[in-house]
């Protein structure tokens, strides 16, 4: 059930919307969380939960932190998942 | 049968499927327990998502531990799910980093007081709050750091675990009569949120290991969510004011 990159992109983008209200077209690969989309450590953790519900991987703690842009994040969850 | 076979139970703590509750969560399903979680504030939702990783997904009820509020409707909300309590899990601790890593001398009053709000005196606060609903006597269980010691980079969050540690001992004294049994996991170190927070923790874990005749292994709270369950069973009917070890060891060694 691996989702292609496009997918986990617009997945990811509707979880970030929910958390932090901004429109799922401002999520864009190159947008770094904390700089771009004004995420902090807690809606990150809200985000990273979410995200291993929905496309079944784990996300370490340690890997969240090199996790800089959304772009980060989906390579990571597409590798996870292969 | 399993070990809380028909055993209702409040626990506070699970924040991630590392926390110490969480497992304490897992496994007393697993031996039978029916229970309702508490979280607080913008956690919650956090928390809800993780309550659905248990074996049955558990009820999630806001409870700020700091909070007179939550604590007054606590009583009634939790009778919402459950018509009594056999047993409560503490599992709740916050020190502003200002008075951790090495700040003992720098950490101002404000902020040890937070520490010891949310760490020591909730403690009492919660088994007060929920001792209405052990009509049948119960256990209530904290989680502790091995007090005993100034450990590097842990602080005032050590001294708020002296006071938590002391406070399990009048609590023992003022519940006993109703047959409330309180007692202590004194944990080794697991890799949490919260542990995670403490700025240095690893200098505190690394060592561990080493010094602990069993092994000691950060990366699960397991043991300690065990050690919890143990205590919230039949299997110690005459323990109150204790503290258990599950260490390794370690509390035992002079090196
Ligand atoms: N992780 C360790 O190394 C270790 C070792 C010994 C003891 N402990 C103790 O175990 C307990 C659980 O911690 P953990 O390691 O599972 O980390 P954790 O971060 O998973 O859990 C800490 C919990 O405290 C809760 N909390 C904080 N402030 C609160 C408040 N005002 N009201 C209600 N809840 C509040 C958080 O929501 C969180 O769920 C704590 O008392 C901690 O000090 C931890």
């Amino acid at each position: 059930m691996a989702n292609t990159e496009q997918e986990i992109l617009e997945g990811l983008a509707e979880i970030v919307a929910e958390e932090t209200g901004l429109p799922t077209d401002a999520v864009a690969l190159e947008k770094s969380f904390t700089d771009d989309l004004d995420i902090d450590s807690l809606s990150m953790m809200t985000i990273v939960t979410h995200a291993e519900d929905k496309f079944g991987v784990r996300i370490p703690d340690e890997e969240v932190k090199n996790l800089a842009t959304v772009g980060d994040a989906v390579s990571f969850i597409a590798k996870a998942q292969a | 049968m399993g070990l809380l076979e028909g055993k209702k139970l409040l626990v506070t703590g699970v924040l991630t499927d590392s926390s110490i509750a969480f497992h304490v969560a897992r496994l007393a399903q697993e031996e039978g327990a029916e229970v309702v979680l508490t979280s607080f504030g913008r956690q919650m939702k956090i928390t809800q998502l993780i309550a659905r990783r248990l074996p049955v997904e558990a009820p999630v009820l806001e409870l700020d531990a700091t909070s007179e509020e939550d604590l007054a409707s606590l009583a009634d909300r939790v009778r919402e799910h459950v018509d009594h309590l056999d047993g409560v899990v503490h599992s709740i601790g916050f020190a502003p980093q200002s008075v951790m890593g090495g700040n003992f001398l720098t950490g101002e009053w404000e902020d040890v007081a937070t520490a010891i709000h949310v760490s020591t005196y909730s403690y009492k606060s919660l088994a007060v709050a929920a001792k209405p609903l052990m009509t049948n006597g119960g256990s209530v269980v904290g989680l502790t750091f091995d007090a005993q010691f100034a450990w590097p980079v842990y602080d005032w969050m050590g001294v708020a675990k002296a006071g938590l540690e002391a406070a399990n001992r009048y609590l023992a004294r003022d519940l006993g009569p109703d047959n409330i049994r309180c007692n202590l996991i004194s944990a080794g170190p697991i890799r949490t949120t919260a542990a995670k927070s403490i700025p240095g923790f690893a200098t505190m874990e690394d060592a561990w290991p080493k010094r602990a005749p069993l092994g000691w292994d950060q990366s699960t709270a397991e043991p300690a969510a065990r050690g919890v369950v143990a205590l919230l069973s039949d299997w110690f009917p005459a323990t109150t004011g204790e503290i258990v070890h599950v260490d390794g060891g370690v509390h035992a060694m002079g090196q």
